[in-house]
């Protein structure tokens, strides 16, 4: 039997299980914290930063996504210092790449879109990046968009973790950082890719979607990965 | 429309809107407000913008509401001239609050892409024409890159209810909140 813990939530005391991240347990007690990069039944990667929680005694914040909690901490999720820093993680994320929501399939059906709203982001402080991005359309069903990819790693975990196929990975450091297929080819060439098509389902923004879809079309199941996700923590 | 008040009414509040680069669509959204604009239309004067004919941006406005991006060198003039001349300048829609389908231009170094686009992607024109259009600036950035803007609307274009939330409150005199339940599921950011 594992070892219970006892945790300060926003002050309301709660039993975890030692190992359970903070995210997870806030989960339990019903504390909503923002987060972008943290899928259900997928590992965390704490690469969004928005799930960033403030834990009494230690002077800078930490992700909830991958910080376990631990016996007597005292964690605070809301706060202006908080609310101050995922807006501006955000916004970061908006001026790295090019996010133009009125002509993506994903518009309306966005995460990173979701959250601006959530968080009451109406600008972006930052000047604009621009950068110059391909869009791989190689694959008979599906396409990659690199201008709207938050590095995430969602299709990078699915893949591996539970199609077990591992097709995705990140190349490059910091910004220059790109998504590529198996060692950086086409989609469309790629030997390992089952075309499953879970990458697609689990990407939060328009950066993975299928063929044939205008604005707005792309709505993502992400039912499917969450029962796989299930039925392989249910195995012996 | 009339700046006449009877005596304890409050004054109108001077309302401009401008277009800046942008399809007009903030503006349709603005009129699709519908029956709200007889509740509105008493509470303001309006002095300039495509839906009145004032040629010159007046004096002393109180709220501006700019639609579209900064994008060639009469936008900039334009917005400097309502910055200077408004008390409240509100970036309307995306293009004004993130420079969104203008931007996408932005990849492009000006020279190729109205080449690409005038003169080999025509076979009639051949060239890029200079005469009574304003030259384009290196990139089409939001207001807010140029001026300082006091109110962000998003969307694309911001929906009517989204419109009428914000004019309301700035009528009566505080800042729309976005996140506030009536409205937040109706603004779009992006």
């Amino acid at each position: 039997m594992s070892q219970k813990i006892s945790v300060r939530i926003d002050g309301q005391l709660c039993t975890a299980e030692a190992g359970q991240t903070i995210y997870q347990v806030a989960q339990a007690a019903g504390r909503h914290i923002p987060a972008l990069c943290h899928m259900e039944g997928l590992s965390s990667a704490g690469s969004c930063r928005l799930c960033l929680v403030q834990v009494e005694g230690l002077g800078r914040l930490l992700p909830a996504c991958t910080t376990p909690a631990r016996d007597g901490m005292a964690v605070t999720t809301q706060s202006e210092t908080l609310a101050h820093n995922r807006r501006m993680a955000l916004e970061l994320l908006f001026s790295e790449r090019n996010h133009i929501c009125a002509v993506c399939v994903s518009n309306g059906h966005c995460e990173l879109q979701a959250l601006a709203c959530e968080l009451g982001v109406t600008s972006v402080r930052f000047p604009y990046n621009y950068p110059r991005l391909p869009v791989d359309a190689s694959h008979p069903r599906f396409v990659l968009d690199h201008n709207r990819c938050v590095l995430c790693t969602r299709c990078v975990r699915v893949c591996d973790e539970i199609e077990g196929a591992h097709v995705w990975d990140i190349a490059g450091r910091g910004i220059a950082s790109m998504l590529v297929c198996e060692l950086d080819r086409p989609w469309g060439e790629a030997e390992s890719c089952t075309g499953c098509g879970k990458c697609v389902q689990v990407c939060p923004t328009g950066a993975l979607v299928e063929k044939g879809r205008a604005v707005e079309e792309m709505t993502k199941r992400r039912g499917p990965v969450l029962h796989l996700a299930e039925r392989k923590e249910a195995r012996p | 429309m009339s700046a006449t008040t009877s005596p304890g009414t409050p004054p109108r509040v001077r309302l401009a809107t401008m277009w800046l680069d942008g399809c007009s669509g903030c503006h349709m959204s603005l009129l699709d407000i519908d029956e709200a604009l007889v509740a509105v239309a008493p509470r303001i004067e309006m002095v300039y913008g495509p839906l009145v004919d004032a040629q010159e941006f007046p004096e002393n406005v109180d709220v501006t509401l700019i639609e579209g991006a900064v994008s060639n060198h009469d936008d900039l003039e334009h917005v400097r001239t309502a910055r200077a001349r408004s008390r409240l300048l509100v970036a309307l829609g995306d293009c004004a609050v993130t420079s969104n389908v203008p931007s996408m231009r932005n990849r492009w170094p000006v020279k190729n892409l109205l080449e690409t686009i005038y003169v080999a992607g025509t076979d009639t024109g051949r060239l890029v024409p200079t005469e009574g259009v304003p030259p384009l600036l290196k990139k089409s950035v939001p207001l807010h890159d140029i001026v300082k803007i006091d109110l962000h609307v998003p969307g694309c274009p911001p929906a009517a209810p989204v419109i009428l939330f914000t004019l309301t409150a700035l009528l009566d005199g505080h800042m729309p909140d976005f996140t506030d339940p009536c409205v937040v599921s109706k603004v779009r950011f992006g």
